[in-house]
């Protein structure tokens, strides 16, 4: 690890902008960056099954409030939800004297909430998308086996929504990584926040932001060849024979 | 009435600015993203692959780092070649970079991959026999794009041109970080001097959804409108 360090600082020497200690920067901001797409995307997809089945649902007072929650978080720019959380979350009643406020203070959590909400949202209609195009011949299949409504969920409708879903999915998630760039300005020190510091310290915005933009564009690519890789896998069954 | 504490005209300026920024925007993507799909569609090999590149880049990297990059260093690459203009021919030009211009810019370029996208397909939806049609009309390739190409590839464009759009609109919120008075910034600062932030941004978050409504409404006629000739699929 020494011997690692060494060399790099060797190869760093004549650099002015890129020292080990920017690096850092950039580094840790990977690693937030990393966590908060991952983790607003694990439970806004964990959210998001139930919120799909109900928004099909016949009674209205289950459809109608999903309906609502994602026309208005798809409707309205992730930043003004995020404003909106960031500083409205200050002013709960009382909040500032539960144990809630250790962490609610910090701009990490009230990110990952507006984060999470919006992302729920769109994987809602991702999947009600996806849901609604069972095949009908499907259903009436599991119908004669004597499926209860719940067994034809879980064994019939769900998992191959899922697998329609996927390439949309994967939309999501690209499209959320590049939201999350937005963390940076409730002062966040994401990986857009640690190329906006770079940039205000040494004033080289091409430095600062094309780096950056070189490591987003990996992380896209990333992403982008693990669901194509997924969809190989799991959509095997439709594509054409002998292709 | 909800109590804004004065800042409703400075809200309303912000929604105007939202607005233009948004429609400029939209049609500097438009035109940008006929070029990329005539690029891409192209049998030069260069052309292809610059609209390519240019695709690929783009939707690779967040909005606000491409907008940051282009603002912070526009101006700087702006004033690096006017310096150059001086010393070499002794023109003494000054150009500064407004936000407004910026945030047209930055989010026409993003959104000029995107439409590329939406044409390219969109053209390629086009019954090949109706451009040779039209050749055989003795149509140049000119009139072609007007008369038959155009009309017949926004019918298949406009769903992707309505999602490009409401995409559009929400981005022109980042503008605001990179310094131009919209109204999400104009709610912020409210918001803060106020301590009130759900009324202003609960406001705000209503002229977002209400543009969208209004605009899901015009795509709805202009669809109509391009789909004269097919019978709706029921």
């Amino acid at each position: 690890m020494e011997a690692l360090t060494s060399r790099l600082e060797a190869l760093l020497a004549d650099n002015s902008i890129f020292t080990l200690q920017t690096l850092g920067y950039y580094g840790e901001g990977l690693v937030t960056t990393v966590q908060l797409v991952f983790l607003s995307l694990v439970i806004g997809l964990v959210a998001a099954v139930p919120l799909a089945i109900g928004r099909g649902s016949r009674h209205r007072w289950i459809s109608l409030p999903i309906f609502l929650y994602c026309y208005v978080f798809r409707g309205t720019p992730l930043l003004v939800q995020l404003y909106l959380i960031y500083y409205g979350v200050v002013f709960v009643e009382g909040i500032q004297d539960t144990w809630l406020w250790v962490i609610l203070e910090k701009p990490f959590v009230p990110a990952l909430i507006a984060f999470t909400l919006n992302t729920a949202a769109y994987t809602t209609e991702i999947f009600r998308g996806a849901i609604k195009a069972t095949a009908r011949g499907e259903i009436e299949a599991a119908r004669a086996y004597g499926m209860s409504d719940r067994l034809m969920l879980r064994r019939i409708v769900l998992p191959s929504a899922f697998r329609r879903a996927l390439p949309a999915y994967g939309n999501e998630v690209i499209f959320m990584l590049h939201a999350s760039a937005i963390a940076s300005v409730v002062t966040i020190m994401d990986l857009t926040g640690a190329a906006r510091f770079v940039y205000a310290r040494f004033y080289a915005p091409f430095d600062a932001f094309l780096f950056v933009a070189a490591i987003y564009l990996c992380l896209t690519f990333a992403i982008l060849y693990f669901f194509r890789w997924l969809e190989r896998r799991l959509l095997a069954h439709l594509k054409p024979a002998g292709g | 009435m909800i109590d804004l504490h004065g800042y409703g005209p400075r809200l309303a300026e912000g929604a105007l600015i939202t607005v233009e920024l948004a429609v400029l925007s939209l049609v500097l993507a438009i035109l940008l993203g006929l070029i990329t799909a005539s690029a891409k569609m192209s049998r030069s090999r260069t052309a292809h692959a610059i609209g390519t590149l240019y695709t690929t880049i783009i939707r690779g990297v967040p909005d606000l780092v491409l907008m940051m990059l282009l603002f912070f260093g526009g101006q700087i690459g702006i004033n690096a070649i006017t310096d150059q203009l001086y010393a070499r021919f002794g023109w003494d030009i000054f150009i500064n970079v407004n936000e407004f211009v910026a945030g047209v810019i930055t989010i026409g370029l993003i959104f000029g991959a995107y439409m590329g996208e939406t044409f390219r397909g969109a053209f390629l939806a086009v019954d090949s026999g109706q451009i040779e049609a039209g050749r055989a009309y003795g149509m140049g390739p000119w009139l072609v794009f007007r008369r038959i190409r155009f009309p017949q590839m926004m019918r298949h464009a406009i769903p992707g041109l309505s999602n490009n759009w409401m995409v559009l609109l929400k981005t022109t919120a980042l503008v605001s970080v990179i310094g131009l008075s919209d109204m999400v910034r104009v709610a912020a600062e409210a918001s803060k001097a106020t301590r009130e932030p759900f009324t202003f941004m609960i406001i705000v978050a209503a002229v977002y959804l209400l543009i969208a409504s209004v605009s899901e409404w015009a795509f709805a006629r202009l669809q109509k409108r391009y789909d004269v000739g097919f019978g709706e699929v029921k």
